[in-house]
């Protein structure tokens, strides 16, 4: 088992001084698991949180027959498993969840972790040198700041000097390249003036040493590599924890489909299937694509698609389209449309051109860097100029002044302003369980004044709930548990759940059997007992409430049994949240009238409109935004997606489809709606922090310049004002409740 | 004023330690899961023998 301890190995190595050695083992390691033909299972596990998670899920996935290795990572809430080939993923899922843990395959390949961690690292690294540079090279200004003259003090500059142009030149090729490419494309980015200030600093302060001048910058230019690498580093970790966010959210659904081959079930990715090929599709399975029915009978659910909560039925030459989740019977269907052209992919594509056609959204960092860098430049410049003609052509001086003006409105505040706050700010949230998935959306959340809500799925669970259960004598509730007993339709189980709950037991039932697309029926007491549909129980009372219906035969009325949709929790906490903090909140559903007006009542609000189409949904909040308003979207079904993209913030549960989880811009990661209220006031509280850390590094400026202006900045003065004002900058970012 | 020629070089070599232990503990991926490292001490799994 050299494969155990896969994280320990180094330490027991021992200390290197060849950082590469120290790599080696992890190289060899992976060597070794190709060599024997393992396979490499990622799964997320959103509900690990504990201690005890880490025992119970690598204590059982160790002990699975097959499974080489296993770790859990509780930062990112991801297993890694090493399993020999036959070990297949849904065996593992299942397995986890009959310890309790709910499991999602990722896709390895997909998530190329590895690459996001190599630039993490390598940023890291940069900062870990600069950090060391900056104590030595710190160490040695204190000398010189506190008097060291003459040959000493050209020692010591001379050192600081081995010491830092090094460092410059490892630590700041981030600002140099993204430089670079900003000047190539003709703009003048924030780090144009960055490279500007270490280049020159460099420069003034080895001319300076050797010719034993009395003031080198080497210490601030080091400082200024560390504190705009730290700015850089936290920027980068919060958008590449975004990025696999979104790509494991994509990753989520590895779509497969069943295909009839002459007979022959084989399981094909959907890439691989064409137009005119048989797909079977089991119960409580997702159509994955868009096809004809032309065997079998049963009912789909197409709330995500169309927002109804009621299932349809199908039946042969029914049109299914992908997306659709087929509940009770299995359904052989032609397709007439696969991958790229369903029409789940065709939406897809609609919100890839509206998100493209969408105005892009200026962040507060690209505002303020768009009014600094002319300004800095302009400033150093005009120092330059100045202190040329005063001086009477005296380069030296000039090119000294011009380097501390540089320096001293370099912004290392603001390279830090706004990656502290970010970074505090969506740590608080994904504590809550919200994932940011857009860099902006947490600016673009605390400007919002209208929450647009959907119902089904967003401020219900998609769970029915009886509502009517003691309406009927308990002789007909227990023959309808036995019947709903036999069925996995989502109806009959809540049924059955239902009656559980209020301690009855089944009657005797017997010779049950479920007629896909229909009902269940059976024999009670002789008779033949239904439960299903209203038309096949021979009900004709027209109901707009989701219900099913019982027939007991020999005259008596079918029985309805009507059922509503269980709200999220927290759904009233957040909608009441929103509203007592000022807010417009709006529900727009696909349901039916009734259904809507109920949830609507429920929760207290409003304003509503039931039986929106998907395009109206999105000309609403089109219309909202026109009035000036700025909306929130909170969806979750293919019927929302143009909505999301068309608001100006969206948020979906992780429940939604894949199209609206890519569409939104934060996903809710539990199924507790409560956080969206916290997550309103944290995003107004954090975008009030970077103006604060914004006008605090200002301010600085303010009093710094113009002693650098006038020839009075020493490398002391410019030390002080950028740890002082990185430190305030920082600690206010963490002021964040 | 000699004994910069020794304090010097000694206070550079240790901040050295310091830049390898670093570089070290990030290529050891010891920054991998905090989280997860920080439950992991509590765990009881191998208390009593060490793992295999």
């Amino acid at each position: 088992m050299a494969l155990a301890e896969p994280d320990l190995g180094g330490m027991t190595g021992g200390l290197s001084a060849c950082p590469a050695c120290v790599a080696a083992p992890s190289a060899e390691r992976i060597a070794q698991l190709s060599a024997q033909g393992s396979a490499r299972i990622m799964l997320s596990l959103p509900a690990a949180h504990c201690a005890a998670c880490i025992s119970t899920v690598e204590g059982m996935l160790n002990a699975y027959p097959g499974v080489t290795s296993s770790r859990l990572n509780l930062t990112l809430k991801r297993a890694l498993i090493e399993a020999e080939p036959q070990v297949t993923v849904d065996e593992l899922i299942a397995a986890l969840k009959r310890v309790g843990y709910e499991a999602h395959e990722l896709d390895a390949g997909l998530l190329s972790a590895t690459e996001a961690d190599r630039t993490a690292r390598d940023l890291l690294m940069r900062l870990g040198v600069a950090f060391f540079s900056m104590m030595n090279v710190m160490i040695l200004s204190v000398a010189v700041w506190s008097g060291a003259e003459g040959v000493t003090r050209d020692l010591f500059h001379w050192i600081s000097g081995a010491i830092a142009l090094p460092t410059v030149v490892f630590a700041g090729q981030p600002f140099f390249k993204s430089a670079w490419a900003s000047l190539r494309a003709g703009r003048l980015g924030m780090d144009v003036p960055i490279s500007l200030a270490l280049i020159l600093a460099s420069s003034i302060s080895l001319f300076e040493t050797i010719h034993s001048g009395h003031h080198a910058y080497f210490d601030a230019a080091v400082m200024l590599c560390f504190f705009l690498l730290i700015g850089r580093y936290l920027d980068y970790r919060t958008r590449a924890i975004a990025r696999s966010a979104a790509e494991e959210l994509a990753a989520l659904e590895v779509p497969r489909a069943t295909v009839l081959e002459d007979g022959t079930e084989v399981v094909k990715p959907i890439s691989a299937i064409a137009a005119g090929d048989i797909v079977l599709v089991r119960p409580g399975g997702r159509m994955p694509v868009d096809g004809v029915v032309i065997a079998g009978e049963s009912e789909v659910d197409r709330s995500l698609l169309t927002g109804e909560s009621l299932p349809v039925f199908a039946g042969a030459d029914t049109v299914v389209s992908a997306g659709e989740v087929n509940l009770t019977g299995p359904l052989t269907l032609r397709v007439t449309a696969a991958g790229k052209d369903s029409s789940l992919h065709r939406i897809a594509d609609l919100v890839a051109v509206a998100e493209a056609a969408k105005t892009r959204y200026t962040s507060l960092a690209e505002r303020a860097s768009r009014l600094y860098s002319p300004l800095v430049h302009i400033l150093s410049f005009s120092a330059f100029g100045f202190w040329m003609w005063r001086t009477g052509g005296d380069l030296r001086y000039a090119v000294n002044i011009s380097a501390a003006v540089l320096i001293i409105t370099c912004p290392c505040a603001l390279g830090l302003a706004v990656p502290a706050v970010v970074t505090a700010a969506s740590g608080k949230l994904f504590r809550k369980g919200l994932l940011i998935k857009q860099g902006t959306a947490l600016e673009r959340l605390a400007e919002v004044d209208t929450v647009v809500f959907d119902k089904t799925g967003t401020l219900t669970l998609g769970t029915p709930e009886p509502t009517n259960l003691d309406a009927h004598p308990q002789i007909a509730v227990e023959v309808v548990m036995a019947l709903a007993g036999a069925s996995g339709h989502p109806l009959a189980r809540a049924l059955s759940e239902a009656a559980k709950a209020r301690g009855l037991r089944p009657a005797r039932v017997e010779d049950l059997r479920e007629v896909p697309g229909y009902g269940v029926e059976g024999l009670w007491k002789g008779r033949r007992v239904r439960l299903g549909r209203a038309e096949w129980c021979g009900a004709t009372a027209p109901m707009t409430e989701t219900a099913t219906w019982l027939c007991t035969g020999e005259g008596e009325a079918p029985r309805p049994f009507t059922f509503t949709d269980r709200p999220r929790p927290g759904a009233a906490e957040a909608v009441a949240a929103l509203q007592a903090s000022g807010k417009r909140v709006i529900l727009l559903s696909g349901d039916t009238d009734g259904a809507v007006a109920a949830m609507a009542g429920r929760l207290g609000i409003a304003q509503w409109a039931a039986g929106q189409l998907p395009a109206e949904k999105a000309a609403r909040v089109t219309g909202l935004t026109a009035e000036g308003a700025r909306v929130l979207m909170v969806g979750d079904g293919l019927n929302d997606t143009a909505a999301l993209t068309a608001a100006h913030v969206s948020i979906s549960p992780a429940s939604a489809l894949d199209a609206a989880r890519v569409a939104s811009d934060i996903v809710l990661l539990g199924q507790d709606m409560a956080p969206i209220a916290d997550a309103v006031r944290i995003s107004q509280q954090s975008a009030r922090r970077i103006v604060e850390n914004f006008l605090i590094s200002g301010g600085y400026n303010v009093i710094a310049v113009p002693l650098a202006l006038v020839g009075m900045a020493t490398p002391l003065a410019a030390a002080l004002a950028m740890s002082l004002s990185s430190i305030t900058v920082s600690l206010n970012a963490l002021r964040l409740k | 004023m000699e004994i910069l020629g020794i304090l010097i070089p000694v206070s550079l070599f240790l901040g050295f330690i310091g830049l390898v232990f670093f570089i070290w503990a990030m290529k050891a991926r010891q920054f991998e899961d905090p989280e997860g490292d920080a439950n992991r001490i509590l765990t009881k799994d191998w208390d009593d023998r060490p793992k295999p």
